[in-house]
């Protein structure tokens, strides 16, 4: 079944959680002893309504604090689709697990608060789907009850909205506006019987008309090597496989390609999938990929068709959000990530700091912290082949990762 | 001539990635095989992952003694079909020498005695990696977790301060002493792996399937009988019911559900229409809200 992963952000205030929380109910997949849990925990606070991000919460202190520290997963499916919803919190200082969750989204849900309309933190919600460049973005204009249905407010947030895309450098995104109550179920799975004027479609039905496949992004094809596949038994004794996860468009028996960095053309053989062959593998797929000659490939090597080569490169140019307690630095060094890529990386440059409320930039700053988004120069200790992250998004992004601690530090999106 | 067009579905490339992540990033992996439905699935997806090689690491069994006889004659049926090696360290050993203590009463369960087992084993063998069958969908604190988890010398998991996973690239570095639970279903749902063993027509054990048992019931939830290891008092009646189990832990903290499906097709259509989660049937999740997220913090699969 096609499974569609959406990104949500906003605070409880906006009735994230009641929406998620009505998709679960509507869709049938809260079930009977996960509601009871629910409404006994919501009677146990003296709460007069169901708390739904009771069941979203996972962690002790989160229900302590009432508030969504780390990205959850939501669950839930049709006849039709499956769906996985990241849920994350909305706030300036959430920044880095907004983008956490929105990275393997291929849907976005953007939810505003009727009575309040556009606020600082629809724009940031804004920023980040355009920087990780989510190509469906739902603007949910939700608590249309408590401003009596009116037309007239939800026109005025969708004009302020379409005002904000003009501006955007990102042209392909597809914006689909919807007035809806989650509390009431207005438009949520079923039509709005109070918002006649209304002539598009419910959020649920929009979400299950959405094509998984068209949201996968068709550029140039890059198969970064995973692992090689060498059996060493008597029936596949010569067998050496390229394993791998195809990105990007399809790959198909005869294409010639090249093997990078070492630049050596050849041409594909076979394509297995466990016991099987194929002649076409498409895009997304994870297949072992055989050679006509024997090229020397290991791990962290890419094969490309001819004439569709990468950048091969020792500098990267980024937008990087940082992700740490202790702040980027010019100079200092950290490891990078790119796919199954490792390298060593210094940083030559801090150029700015973005505002993610699109009030402009701060030039030359001596540092970025937690949840900043800044431009970057980067050093690197071996060729990388890259691309930049507006024409593929799978090899257009990197982590950084300190070597001191281990972590993940930062999420670095090419130029 | 009609062109074959290989296709994976998102959630087996993810898995399939993750699996070939595991192996180049670390030096000893193991897969945590318990017999239950998830494992098996995981031990499918491995397959393919290296096909035509074998899996290139062990499976690994904590033994709890308390496991149902069906799965542990169909661990080790798949295990010689398969020729990969199987490591089984038994929780019985630990109670043995004294360095866990068994609980007693009516809701004893070798549950949490397992993450004792499970710890020396690691340290034991030195394992780097441990691949297990969790589901974000299972239970709220699993809905937290990353794909690679790492833990410290002490199993812990370090819950409110996690790696970001951004994008699928998988950071899997770690400092001598620590490791990493890996968990390549974790954007699987129940369905996703009930659907999976169907299409892909894999063998599970016969519990699964609908059957007659000796049961008794306590709780609302339904009990084995057939065997000595439930505790049971005497007034709680033993009757023979239609039966299946819908999740396979160990038989004392695992309850059955009423059912008639008696193959995969049934199961499938069993799931889909449920109103009751699957963890519904475990009674070591419902000690209290945050059951899982103690036991995961002490080192728990």
């Amino acid at each position: 079944m096609n499974v569609l992963k959406i990104a949500t952000a906003g605070s409880v205030d906006d009735g994230k959680s009641t929406l998620i929380g009505r998709l679960l109910y509507d869709t049938k997949s809260l079930t009977d002893d996960k509601l009871a849990a629910i409404e006994e925990k919501s009677r146990q606070r003296g709460f007069d309504y169901l708390d739904f991000s009771l069941a979203t919460d996972g962690l002790v202190a989160e229900r302590e604090q009432g508030i969504t520290i780390d990205v959850a997963h939501i669950y839930f499916s049709t006849r039709k689709k499956s769906f996985i919803i990241a849920d994350t919190p909305g706030h300036i200082e959430y920044t880095r697990n907004m983008v956490t969750g929105a990275s393997t989204a291929q849907a976005s849900i953007v939810l505003i608060d009727a009575r309040k309309g556009v606020v600082e933190q629809t724009y940031r919600h804004f920023f980040i789907n355009n920087l990780l460049r989510i190509k469906d973005v739902v603007i949910a204009v939700n608590k249309m009850d408590l401003v009596d249905f009116s037309e007239e407010k939800y026109n005025i947030i969708k004009r302020e909205i379409e005002y904000l895309a003009s501006k955007s450098e990102y042209k392909n995104q597809q914006l689909t506006f919807i007035p809806m109550s989650a509390l009431q179920g207005d438009n949520v799975a079923s039509k709005s019987e109070n918002m006649s004027w209304y002539a598009g479609e419910t959020l649920l039905h929009h979400l299950e008309k959405l094509d998984t496949e068209a949201t996968e992004e068709v550029t140039q094809v890059r198969f970064p090597v995973q692992t090689v596949i060498r059996p060493k038994t008597d029936e596949y004794h010569d067998f050496r496989g390229y394993a791998g996860k195809i990105y990007g468009g399809d790959l198909e028996i005869g294409d010639e390609i090249i093997v990078l960095p070492s630049q050596t053309k050849s041409t594909i053989k076979s394509i297995h999938f466990f016991d099987e062959e194929y002649e076409i593998a498409k895009n997304g797929s994870s297949v072992a990929i055989t050679l006509v000659d024997n090229v020397n490939v290991s791990r962290g090597d890419m094969l490309v068709k001819v004439a569709e080569e990468p950048t091969i490169t020792k500098q990267l140019d980024a937008t990087i959000c940082w992700m740490d307690k202790e702040p980027l630095q010019v100079l200092q060094k950290y490891h990078i990530k790119h796919g199954v890529n490792d390298a060593q990386a210094k940083i030559t440059q801090l150029s700015s700091i973005l505002k993610t409320d699109f009030s402009g930039k701060i030039e030359n700053p001596s540092e970025l912290a937690l949840n900043q988004i800044g431009v970057i120069q980067i050093k690197l200790s071996k060729y990388l082949l890259v691309d930049s992250f507006n024409q593929n998004k799978s090899n257009g992004a990197f982590i950084l990762i300190n070597p001191k601690t281990n972590n993940t530090v930062g999420v670095g999106f090419i130029q | 001539m009609n062109q074959r067009i290989i296709q994976v579905a998102a959630l087996e490339s993810e898995a399939i990635y993750i699996f070939r992540e595991v192996v180049a990033q670390f030096e000893k992996p193991v897969l945590l095989f318990s017999g239950g439905k998830d494992s098996i699935t995981l031990v499918r997806l491995a397959q393919k992952a290296f096909f035509p090689a074998k899996i290139p690491f062990p499976l690994m069994h904590i033994d709890t003694g308390h496991n149902f006889p069906e799965t542990v004659a169909f661990r080790d049926k798949i295990v010689k079909e398969l020729g990969v090696e199987l490591i089984v360290r038994n929780v019985q050993d630990n109670i043995d020498n004294g360095r866990v203590k068994e609980e007693s009463g009516r809701y004893a369960s070798r549950n949490m005695l397992q993450t004792e087992t499970l710890l020396d084993a690691i340290e034991e063998f030195g394992f780097d990696a441990c691949i297990g069958g969790a589901r974000r969908d299972e239970e709220k604190a699993r809905a937290k977790e990353r794909i690679f988890s790492v833990r410290d010398d002490f199993g812990q998991w370090d819950e409110k301060n996690q790696r970001p996973e951004v994008f699928d690239m998988l950071n899997g570095r770690i400092d001598l002493g620590q490791n990493v639970r890996v968990f390549p279903i974790s954007n699987w749902t129940e369905l996703d792996v009930w659907s999976y063993i169907q299409k892909e027509k894999i063998e599970i054990p016969s519990i699964y399937f609908a059957h007659k048992r000796k049961t008794f019931i306590r709780d609302g939830m339904i009990w084995s009988a057939a065997d000595a290891v439930v505790y049971r008092d005497e007034e709680e009646t033993v009757v023979e019911r239609m039966v299946r189990f819908r999740t396979v832990g160990d038989m004392s903290c695992t309850a059955a559900v009423l059912s008639d499906a008696v193959d995969i097709k049934k199961v499938v259509e069993e799931i889909r229409d449920s109103s009751i989660s699957e963890r519904g049937a475990r009674i070591d999740d419902k000690r209290s809200e945050a059951a899982m997220e103690k036991r995961k913090q002490q080192g728990y699969f």
